[in-house]
């Protein structure tokens, strides 16, 4: 049996549940861990011990008084620091916000509460999400648990290497454009990111408004339907929330009807594929073979303008939602301000840092008059297309199967040029533009350790069967069962 | 499709309210022009009769009942304000 505070939340919820652990040991088992991985990885933004402790105490009265909330009741789950918690920081990474303090909860993180969770720490990222390797995260970045000489994956970083090192049992993340994936598939764990609508974003510091979803990090399949069920469901907060019943996913792990002809889109095992990346996911669609499925070639041909088309609407959206960032209601103001146009201007250039004010800048232009329709607007017909591509694979197949990063985990400081960075994304992006869900699992490792996820792409609103799928995977192979020598 | 060339950055950060550096202004034009040179690629594709798409699951019209609800309290809303006085945010002068 492993430590603790490296066990799933099904092994924990049933050590709680039998009175041989508490909240309170769990939470100061993970208190303990993260002080003394902090060091290598710094996966934290901020933690409130104070606080965690308090929740595991009620948790336990709880569990005492015959009142458990479910299987996440008293389990510590670590939040990207970009998500609202009343009274604790909210940083988004960024020097902007660097003493800004929630004055509200997210509905994730009620949700969370309502179901029981023992709420750990603000997990390290991306500045506003903006990045695949946490390097732009203006606290400095975060290392990943299995060498720290390389990334963690971004730009939820912070959230997956925390979860990989046992500083948290389980993590939320946020995904704009594969900011869940890669960074689960870098680090060793499973990511998923749910359709969008699916769960709530009230409360989510705004990146990309039609392609952020936040979405749970955690060590199993079985884990991920856990917490997906716990943060998933309607919110009127939130107006493009679905609004259907949300199914019971954990039932469905094991159900019969589980997704039988899977599509490996050819677009994504071209130039740029790691060799071992390309080894281990071959091994896993054998698996799914031999089980039967009916495993098929298929195509997205619009797969090669994924990345611009992305990189034009992920922009334009976040200028327009980072425009509330200007030094007058909250965030940081800029000391000598002539008039209220320099303090604005100041304040921007003090608080944001270098990758933001690229994508602002960016933005700000394909959204400029005379640029509109040339970028903008032929993007978002571009988007059109590249959302049929899947639609139209959906006829023929359940699930498409593919690498979630191109490559393994890659050095600290190793890609210094914006577009080496972003086109790390490649096979990540597609689905956030197609709104699609997608979860992303451990599929081997390579020979120097460094762990490699594969990514299983679902029909909207299907999680259940994508979880199913990937539960069905996870049966028969125990990377999970792998940790980091920290 | 628009030339890299076109991308004027110091008009672009005035429209943004961003005060950039001449360092910045060097760098960030540099590294643009080529994101933007990988962008010209998307003028290959026929768009023809194809709709924009805003959302991938487009949805209309969400009502809400027109009704008051408890909000955060002036002290909240207040709280990360960098300055304020009387229950008002503080900001220069901005009618002479």
């Amino acid at each position: 049996m492993s430590e603790i505070y490296h066990q799933s939340i099904g092994q924990l919820a049933a050590a709680l549940s039998a009175r041989r652990l508490s909240s309170v040991e769990l939470t100061q088992a993970v208190i303990a861990r993260t002080k003394a991985v902090e060091p290598l990885i710094h996966a934290f933004n901020s933690f409130d011990e104070a606080g965690a402790l308090a929740e595991a105490r009620a948790s336990d009265s709880r569990r005492s008084a015959g009142q458990s909330r479910g299987l996440l009741e008293g389990i510590p789950v670590g939040l990207k620091d970009v998500i609202a918690v009343d009274g604790q920081p909210l940083t988004a990474s960024s020097r902007i916000l660097s003493n800004f303090v929630s004055p509200y909860d997210a509905t994730v993180t009620q949700k969370l509460r309502r179901a029981g969770a023992v709420l750990w720490g603000r997990l390290n990222c991306d500045e506003f999400a903006m990045g695949s390797s946490t390097e732009n995260s203006a606290f400095g970045p975060t290392s990943n648990p299995w060498d720290t000489k390389r990334v963690p994956g971004g730009s939820s970083g912070g959230s997956a290497a925390a979860l990989a090192a046992g500083a948290a049992i389980a993590t939320l993340g946020s995904d704009t454009g594969g900011s869940i994936r890669q960074p689960a598939s870098f680090c060793g764990v499973v990511g998923i990111k749910p359709t969008y609508g699916l769960v709530s974003r009230y409360g989510l510091a705004a990146f990309a408004s039609s392609l952020d979803q936040i979405g749970p990090m955690t060590r199993t399949v079985e884990d991920a339907a856990t917490m997906l069920a716990a943060i998933a469901g309607h919110d009127e907060r939130d107006s493009t929330s679905y609004s259907a019943v949300i199914p019971d996913y954990h039932a469905r792990l094991i159900a019969p009807n589980r997704p039988h002809k899977l599509g490996i889109p050819r677009e994504y095992f071209g130039a740029g594929l790691d060799p071992e990346v390309g080894a281990a996911v071959e091994k896993a669609i054998e698996y799914y073979r031999a089980q039967g499925c009916e495993v098929k070639p298929v195509s997205l041909p619009h797969t090669q303008y994924c990345l611009d088309t992305y990189y034009i609407i992920a922009t334009a959206e976040a200028s327009s939602n980072l425009a509330r960032y200007d030094g007058v209601r909250y965030g940081m103001r800029a000391a000598e301000a002539a008039d209220i146009d320099d303090l604005y201007a100041r304040s921007r250039a003090e608080g944001f840092g270098a990758e933001v004010k690229r994508r602002i800048i960016l933005g700000t232009y394909v959204l400029s008059s005379g640029y509109y329709d040339a970028f903008y607007l032929r993007a978002q017909k571009v988007r059109t297309l590249i959302r049929e591509d899947f639609l139209k694979t959906y006829q023929e197949v359940d699930a498409l199967i593919t690498p979630t990063s191109p490559v393994p985990a890659f050095k600290l400081g190793e890609k210094s040029d914006p577009l080496a960075m972003y086109l790390c994304d490649i096979y990540t992006i597609g689905v956030n533009l197609a709104g699609l869900p997608a979860i992303s699992v451990p599929c081997g490792f390579t020979a120097s350790g460094l762990p490699i996820g594969m990514q299983l792409i679902g029909q909207p609103f299907k999680e259940a069967d994508l979880l199913a799928a990937a539960h069905r995977y996870e049966q028969a192979h125990d990377w999970y069962k792998r940790h980091p020598s920290l | 499709m628009s030339q890299p060339t076109e991308l004027n950055i110091e008009h672009v950060a005035r429209l943004a309210r961003l005060r950039l550096t001449a360092e910045e202004e060097e760098r960030f034009g540099r590294q643009l022009g080529e994101v933007l040179h990988h962008i010209e690629q998307l003028a290959k594709v026929d768009i023809d009769h194809v709709e924009p798409a805003a959302h991938a699951f487009p949805i209309f019209n969400i009502w809400a009942e027109d009704a008051s609800q408890p909000a955060l309290s002036v002290e909240r809303a207040l709280r990360n304000a960098p300055a304020q006085r009387d229950q008002m945010v503080v900001v220069p002068k901005v009618v002479d």
